[in-house]
Parts: C-alpha cells; structure tokens; sequence
C-alpha cells in the first residue's frame, strides 16, 4: 500500500490539463496548401450581395501540419481502445475488428463513389448492397432487408414505424407497444417518437419474460412488443415462440432487437421463432470498428408481408443489372438522405464473405464459451445476477461492496488502472449497481484470466483498502472528472481570450 | 479456418471444462430445441484475405474510378480537397476501434476531440453551443422540427421548396409519428425562398390563433440553397421570429468562410451536412451530420454534448454532459431516440478544419466561388443553354438545358469520363431538362474548359 501511494503522487505530479487545438494557435501558421487559383479572380463583393458576405471570420487555430499531427496523436493516446486490451461493455460487442475490411472499404472506387451517380457507372456498388442484404436475409431468417438505418436506435424507429404502417394499412385501432423493463433506453425513447404509448413489463425473477404478467396485458390495443433476444442478462428468452404467439394473437408484431445477436448468428434465427422485424448492429455483430461513439449501422430484416412498407430508396435487380427505385406507394418513406451506412455496411459485407457459414457459428459459439468462462473465473467474488449458463454476456450486482464504502462505478474506475475499460456500468436498470460483462469470442484465454485476476484483486481491494477504490483511478491521464461540477457549470466550447 | 475467434478448437475443450460442462451443447440449454437454426446459414463459404480483396477488387473495377473522373456531382456532398493527414489520424486504432466515452478518464482523445468538434462548429456556424454530431443532415434538420416544435408547442413548420429534397423526405418521415404538418415555402424566380409568400403563410397560419404566428413553430431554410443560390435569409429570419417561431438554417460549412454565419443571421438553430469537409462520400454514408443552437436550448437538444471537467487536482478533463435528455437516463421522455454520434467522421471534420485554419477556410471558399463562377460564365455561353435561377450562387448552379439531362450526364460520364451534375428531372419531373452543377476548389482550370467544350460538344451531337 506505502508504494501504492507514493506511486499515486508521483503519477498524479505528472498529469496535466488535456490539451485542445485551439491551444496550439499561431497566427500565420497553416496545415494545408491548396492549388493555385488558376482561373481569373472577381471581388466577391461583386458576386455577393453584402448582406450575405461574412462580416466577423470564424477564428480557427492557425497551426501547421507537423503540430496538427502531433496533437492528434497525443490525444489518440489518451483513449483505452479494442487494439489495445479487453473492452467488455456489456451489450456493445466490442470485438476486434479486421484490419482487412479498412482496407477493402477504403478503396476510392467505393469510398469516393457519389451516391447520385448514375447507378449504371455504380453497378459494382449495387451489386455488393443487393448481395449483402440477400446473405443478411438469410443470417436472421428474414425475406427482406432494409440497410438504410444509420444506427441501431435508427433500425428500432424504422421497425415501430413499420409496425405502424401495417396497422393503419389494416386500420387497426392500435395504441400501445410493450417493452420489457430490461430493455435498452432506445426502446422506449423510439416508441414515442413513433406515436405509440409504452407500456413496460416487468421481467420474472429469472431475468426473462414472464408470460403470465404479459397475458395480462393483452388486448387489441397492443399494436406490438419490442424484445431483446438474447436480453440484456444474458439469457434466451427461452418462451421467445410461446411470447410471439401470444402477440400474433391479437395482430401485434413482434420486434426483436438485435442488440444481442452476436449470441445467435448461426444458432437461432429470429425469422424461424416468430420475430416479424428485427435490426441488427453491424458495429456490433458484424465487426465494424466503434469509431469512438459511432458511425453504426442498423439495417432491418422483415417478413414478406412488411415488405411493401420499408423505406425508398430500394436497388432492384433486373437481368443482370442493378438500379434504384426511388417511390413505392406504401413506404413509410425515405428514413436516411442517401442510402445508409455504406461505408460501414462495405465493412459488415467483407466481414460475412471472410467467415461464411463455418465461421458465423463460431462466432456465437466462441461469444457464448467465453462468456462462460468468465463468469465461472469471477463467480465467487461477482456471483451472476441470474443462473445462467449465459450467452454472450453476464451481469453481476456490486451491491454488497457498498458495505465497504464503495459502489460499482468505484470498481469500474480501478479497472482502468490495470489497463481494461470497464463493464457496462448500473445497466441493466433491473439489477443494483451491476456491471454487465461481455467478453466476446475475439478474447483470448490469456486476456480473460487476466481479466478476472484484475476483478478479482479489486473485490479483494474493496474489503481490505475500499478507499483505494474510492480515489481510483490512479494510473490514468487524468483523475476521476467531477461530471455534477462539469454539468453546472456547462463550458462546451472553447473560448478564445480577448484580444 | 482463420477466424478471428481467441481460441482454437483444444484450447475451448479446456475452457469448457473449466466451466464444468462437458460439451458446448451443455451451454445453450436455454434454447429450446425447437428455435434452433436446422441447417447452416445459407452464405457462399468463407475466404481468406487475398480472395477479399480479389472479390472487391473486382466489385470496385465495375463502378466509375472517381480518383480519374472529375466530379461536378454535388447536391450536398461535394468534391472537396482531403489533406493526406486526416486518414492516417481517423484510421489510428486509439480512435477507430474506441466506443462512446463512457469511462471519461480512458477516454480524453475521444472527449477533447468532440468538444474541439463543438468549438469549431460553433465559431463556424456562430451559435453558442453545437453537439458531437448526428448521423447525417437529413436527420439533423428532422431533430431540429421535433425540438422548435416541442419547444414553442405548435405543430406547423414551413420548409423552404429549396430544403434538399432528401432532408424535406427524412424530416416527413420523422415528423409523422409527432403529426408535425409541414407546409412548403416556395420559391421567387430568383431561385430565393420567397419573403413574400412566408409572410401570406404566416398569417393564413394565424387565422384562427390568437397568438401571432398562430401555430407555426419552425421555418427551415437552406443555404446555400439546394439549387445552389444564396439566401437573403435576414428578412425570412425575422418574420419568422415575428411569428413567435424558431428559425432554422441548413449550412454548407465551407460555404461560411465567406458567407455570413447563420448566428449573425439570427438562427436559432443551424444544421447540416459536414460530411464533405474531410471525409470521402462512402456512397452516402456514413455522414456527419451537425447541430447548433442557441444557448437556451441546450437542454432540450437530441444527441451527446461533451463539457469540460476538472479532476480532483484541477486538471482539466472533459465528460460526457447533460446526459439526462438522454434515451439510456430519460427512457420514454428523451429529447431524441439517438444513441450513437457519428464520431469518426466528425474526427475527420475537425481534423480538417484544425489543418485548413482561418486562412486555408477563406481561400477553399474563394476558389470554389470563383471557378464555380468562371464554369457559369461559359456554360451560359453554349447556345440554348441558360441559367435557371438569376439569384447569387456559392459554388453550384442550375442550368437549363436544349435537351433532357439525364442522356446527357449518362453520356458526358461514359465516352468523355466526367460526373457533369445532378439531373434535376431525378427528384422533380418538371426539371428534366436542367442540371445542377457543383464545382469545388479541387476543379483545375482545364476541366472547367473541357467540361464547357465537352458539354457543347455533346448538345451537338
């Protein structure tokens, strides 16, 4: 502990405020050269009129190349990224991701390619969308597949839309959607976008569905349920069919979310057990790198008789060339200004054609194995807040650390000591103070022990020396940040001193 | 099999044990047997790197080569110059393979590049606040409806006829579920969203409300405009904030190194497309969508906000902030459903705009006015060609054509190798016959002439 400590000051003399660019401003200075002008220049005033000139110059920093790249990289260096170690955060499936599909997805004849040119000079581009949303299709078991949402929480809202659609089609006097209280946040939030109502059902003490409380809440007011699958304990709704039988009963569609489907690639296909509309995360299951908080993708697999309504535009294949459709007369519309996330979508397409069959079911299976043998590792300190065995991850409640004085989040923060970021922390909502923990397959043996070594020594940390705990971290470029102070006094920008 | 799974087929039978089950099949005793998938997943069979690259290589080599076909496409994602610096940055593995910064004190490359992304856009838009961006500007301006109306609890929004017709389609699509009414604001012949007629839909809206305004929450506008023209946005701003409305603007963030910022104009918010400042078109996506607004509705704005914080020595830090709008805290009553930011790309944004600096900015802007300018003044010189709009432009036009244009940009891209524009009878068949045409600073001064030759060239034929 004396070295501990006396390593903590040392660390903590070291630190220093995180630079910004604005920071490194020299007047005069530049990071770029353009090409000359060439063309005979006009005095803009004679192109525009003056009420819509500029009067007051954004003020940039002015900084040369070798410094721009050197911030960057000095920032870069501040961030616990996948390269570099385990990152479990429960529900977000940060997987390694193939260096491979940068390079594919960054060719300029696809990364460069406007998506207003004429489809015939594009038909290579066509053709790997058509294809991808084919294999797509037949990954979750679902006949069409829309690749326009932006993001997963994108995907959610096309889907209630959806559902929508086909009830004003029907003229269903429909109201409500039910969700789960161990949904994710976007359930609820796209359920009000869309117009609906939310009616939240609590789960069983099993952490599943329980079907006695949902029968309860059946009516024809119920225009659908929004299930995750595996949920966010980490277990298959074992009752997924009985449920979606139960929905179907009273014409409600059953949404699945695919958040968790890293779990169920090549295993279970949400089209065979009753699932009318499910997304899926490309940035999660499909390998696509995080990008610090986004892009995502979030295309939407359906059933035949949803078809009709998925957003425009849609590429058609005719003989044996490709072309957009731009209307279709019972679309919910146009959800994203070009076509999605192709960028993205290039790298989920590179990502399938590299594992195929054989590989896709190796990716659940080393999700789920994995899972399990990190649970089974840390049981005795972090027992599972349900019995398991799990799929692709487990929550734990920290509860009882705060005998010692410290919670979940001061665990979370010693964590980043030993180089991990932590788990999800305090979601999901329906566990006290938990972490949730997904490892994912692309972790080896070697990083899970160390993994559970690094847990284990902090429930030991937790009833020996809690306050180590409650200072932690101590070995990161900056201490704990107080977010409350951060809030009230609200600084979100940069602010040049006077001149 | 290569994979990318962290053990092999011994190493699990070890794992398993572990766990103290005997087979993996012992592991997935929660699936009942009949959801389980029957046959494998009917895909073609895997490949190792180098079949990749031949397959996308081969995909690649059927669409056009934008590295040798100059473009004139734009219509909101232009042709501008990247400096090489920005993808040896985004593609560093401490940006790339990072997620939303949950835990801020491992995440300081990822908050201090946002929050430098809100200091940028917000001198460059001239808003008080703007957040760490949304997928695309589509979207961007859909969010900024919901919020005007949710903000002033009225459901009417006037969209200028010369929003990109892209975003007027995302913005319905958003705005049923809310049952938001938007009513299109026309334009003058100048190519200008007509004062005149804004005024006549505000007080129609007002009939019937007591309030002035009556109902009406929202103007948007574009500029520059979708057919390229330059607002006089002052006056439409100020009827509508007579109206008791918000006013939003749509912005092209080059264009405001020489065009008065949307904050001086009186938005009150602004949004766009920041795609094209630093990152390739993907095809049209993934975008980077931005959204500014004034400092009285932060707190109702969609998306993440990154502040500065102190750590317990008075280091500065900064964390993600106000996260109570948002869907994980706030569930049913968020402002917004969205969840992620489009990140990466806004890290090419800001890396750009840090490269460029305040001088780089204003020459990108003049050489775009200037040579879209130089290409106006000889396509109008074509016999039978004529501008459509007389109203200043930035950096894109429409022209009118003899002929429909469609044939035309299929032929100019096919036997002469050059992207001429958008077809305009593409999004409104009562312009088949005009094109709209984008040029950047990136254009040399010999593709404008050959473009103008090309094209007379073409006419004739």
């Amino acid at each position: 502990m004396d070295n501990q400590c006396e390593g903590d000051i040392l660390v903590r003399k070291r630190r220093k405020n995180v630079p910004v660019i604005f920071e490194k401003d020299t007047p005069g200075a530049a990071g770029y050269r353009l090409p000359p002008m060439e063309v005979p220049r006009k005095d803009p005033g004679t192109l525009l009129p003056g009420a819509t000139r500029r009067q007051v110059a954004a003020h940039l920093p002015a900084v040369n190349e070798p410094e721009v790249v050197r911030h960057y990289i000095n920032l870069s260096s501040l961030n616990h990224h996948v390269d570099k170690a385990l990152y479990p955060l429960g529900s977000c499936t940060m997987k390694y991701n193939p260096k491979i599909n940068e390079e594919l997805s960054g060719r300029p004849d696809l990364a460069a390619l406007h998506p207003l040119a004429p489809a015939e000079a594009c038909q290579g581009m066509l053709e790997l969308l058509w294809d991808f949303s084919r294999e797509l299709a037949a990954v979750v078991g679902m006949d069409e597949i829309s690749l326009h949402p932006a993001a997963g929480a994108q995907g959610e809202m096309l889907g209630i839309k959806l559902v929508r659609a086909y009830h004003q089609a029907k003229k269903n006097a429909k109201t409500t959607i039910l969700v789960p209280d161990s949904a994710h946040g976007t359930n609820p939030a796209t359920v009000r976008l869309v117009g609906y109502d939310v009616e939240e059902v609590a789960s069983g003490p099993d952490g599943r569905l329980d079907l006695d409380r949902l029968r309860s809440r059946i009516g024809l007011h119920v225009a659908g349920i929004m299930v995750t699958n595996p949920n966010t304990v980490g277990l298959f709704e074992t009752r997924f069919q009985e449920m979606a039988d139960l929905i179907h009963s009273v014409d409600g569609l059953v949404y699945m979310d695919g958040a968790n489907l890293n779990a169920l690639v090549g295993l279970v296909r949400p089209g065979d057990i009753g699932a009318d509309i499910v997304h899926i995360n490309l940035h999660k299951t499909f390998s696509t790198p995080h990008g610090g908080g986004g892009p995502g993708s979030g295309p939407v697999g359906v059933k035949a008789a949803l078809a009709r309504f998925l957003p425009v535009p849609r590429v058609v294949k005719e003989g044996d060339r490709f072309r957009w459709i731009e209307e279709a007369p019972d679309s919910v519309g146009r959800l994203h200004p070009f076509f999605g996330n192709v960028g993205i979508i290039l790298r989920a397409y590179a990502y399938l054609r590299s594992l195929g069959p054989e590989g896709l079911a190796e990716v659940s299976r080393g999700a789920i194995v994995n899972a399990n043998y990190l649970a089974k590792q840390v049981e005795d300190d972090y027992p599972a807040s349900h019995p398991g065995p799990f799929l692709h991850e487990f929550v734990t409640s920290l509860a009882w650390m705060r005998k010692f004085g410290v919670k979940n989040i001061d665990a979370a923060k010693r964590l980043l000591d030993d180089g991990f970021h932590a788990p999800t922390v305090s979601f999901p909502l329906i566990v006290p103070d938990c972490f949730m923990i997904e490892p994912t397959e692309t972790e080896s043996r070697a990083s899970l022990d160390s993994f559970a070594v690094s847990l284990r020594n902090i429930a030991e940390e937790a009833r020996s020396c809690p306050e180590v705990l409650a200072t932690s971290p101590h070995w990161t470029p900056v201490g704990r940040l107080d977010e409350a102070g951060a809030a009230r006094a609200l600084k979100l920008r940069w602010e040049w001193p006077s001149r | 099999m290569a994979g990318y799974v962290g053990h092999g087929p011994t190493e699990e039978r070890d794992l398993l044990r572990a766990i103290g089950v005997s087979c993996f099949e012992d592991l997935l005793v929660g699936i009942p047997e009949t959801a389980r998938q029957r046959a494998p997943v009917d895909i073609p069979p895997g490949m190792s790197e180098e079949e990749l690259r031949r397959l996308f290589r081969g995909l690649g080599a059927r669409n056009y080569d934008p590295e040798k076909v100059p473009s004139f496409l734009g219509a909101g994602l232009y042709d501008h110059l990247i400096p090489a610096a920005i993808r040896q940055l985004t593609l560093r593995s401490e940006f790339y393979t990072a997620y939303t910064p949950y835990q801020a004190e491992v995440a300081q490359g990822t908050l201090a590049t946002i929050y430098e992304f809100q200091s940028i856009l917000c001198e460059l838009t001239g808003m008080d606040v703007a957040n760490a961006s949304v997928y695309d500007g589509g979207s961007a301006a859909a969010e900024a409806v919901l919020l005007a109306s949710s903000v002033t609890g009225r459901n009417r929004v006037l969209v200028s006829a010369a929003l990109h017709p892209h975003a007027r389609q995302v913005m319905e699509t958003y705005a049923d579920g809310p049952g938001l009414d938007l009513v299109t604001v026309p334009l003058g012949a100048d190519g200008r969203t007509d004062l005149a007629a804004l005024r006549a839909l505000i007080d129609g809206s007002t009939a019937g409300g007591s309030a002035a305004g009556g109902n009406v929450a929202a103007l948007v506008l574009q500029n520059p405009n979708f057919f390229g023209i330059v607002e006089d946005a002052g006056p439409l701003v100020e009827a509508t904030h007579a109206a008791g409305a918000l006013a939003v603007i749509s912005a092209d963030l080059v264009s405001l190194g020489l065009l008065e910022s949307p904050g001086a104009l009186g938005a009150d918010i602004t949004v766009g497309e920041a795609q094209s400042c630093g990152n390739p078109p993907q095809y049209g996506g993934p975008l980077c969508g931005y959204f500014a607004a004034k400092k009285e509705l932060v707190r109702r704005m969609p998306g993440r906000l990154v502040a500065e914080a102190n750590d317990q020595d008075g280091h500065r830090g900064f964390v993600l902030t106000l996260q109570t709008r948002e869907q994980h805290i706030r569930r049913d009553k968020a402002t917004s459903n969205i969840c992620t930011n489009n990140n990466l790309m806004a890290l090419g944004v800001t890396i750009y705009f840090a490269l460029l600096g305040p001088e780089g900015l204003r020459e990108t802007a003049d050489q775009c006015l200037q040579k879209a300018h130089y290409l106006e003044e000889k396509l109008a010189a074509i016999p039978g060609v004529r501008r459509v709009h007389a109203g200043p432009f930035f950096q894109e036009f429409a022209v009118e054509l003899p002929v429909p244009a469609g044939p035309v940009v299929a032929r100019m891209l096919r036997d002469e190798g050059i992207l001429a524009g958008l077809d305009l009878g593409r999004i409104d068949a009562g312009r088949a016959r005009q094109l709209l045409v984008a040029v950047t600073e990136k254009r040399t001064r010999a593709e404008l002439d050959r473009y103008a030759e090309v094209l007379t060239k073409t006419l004739r034929a």
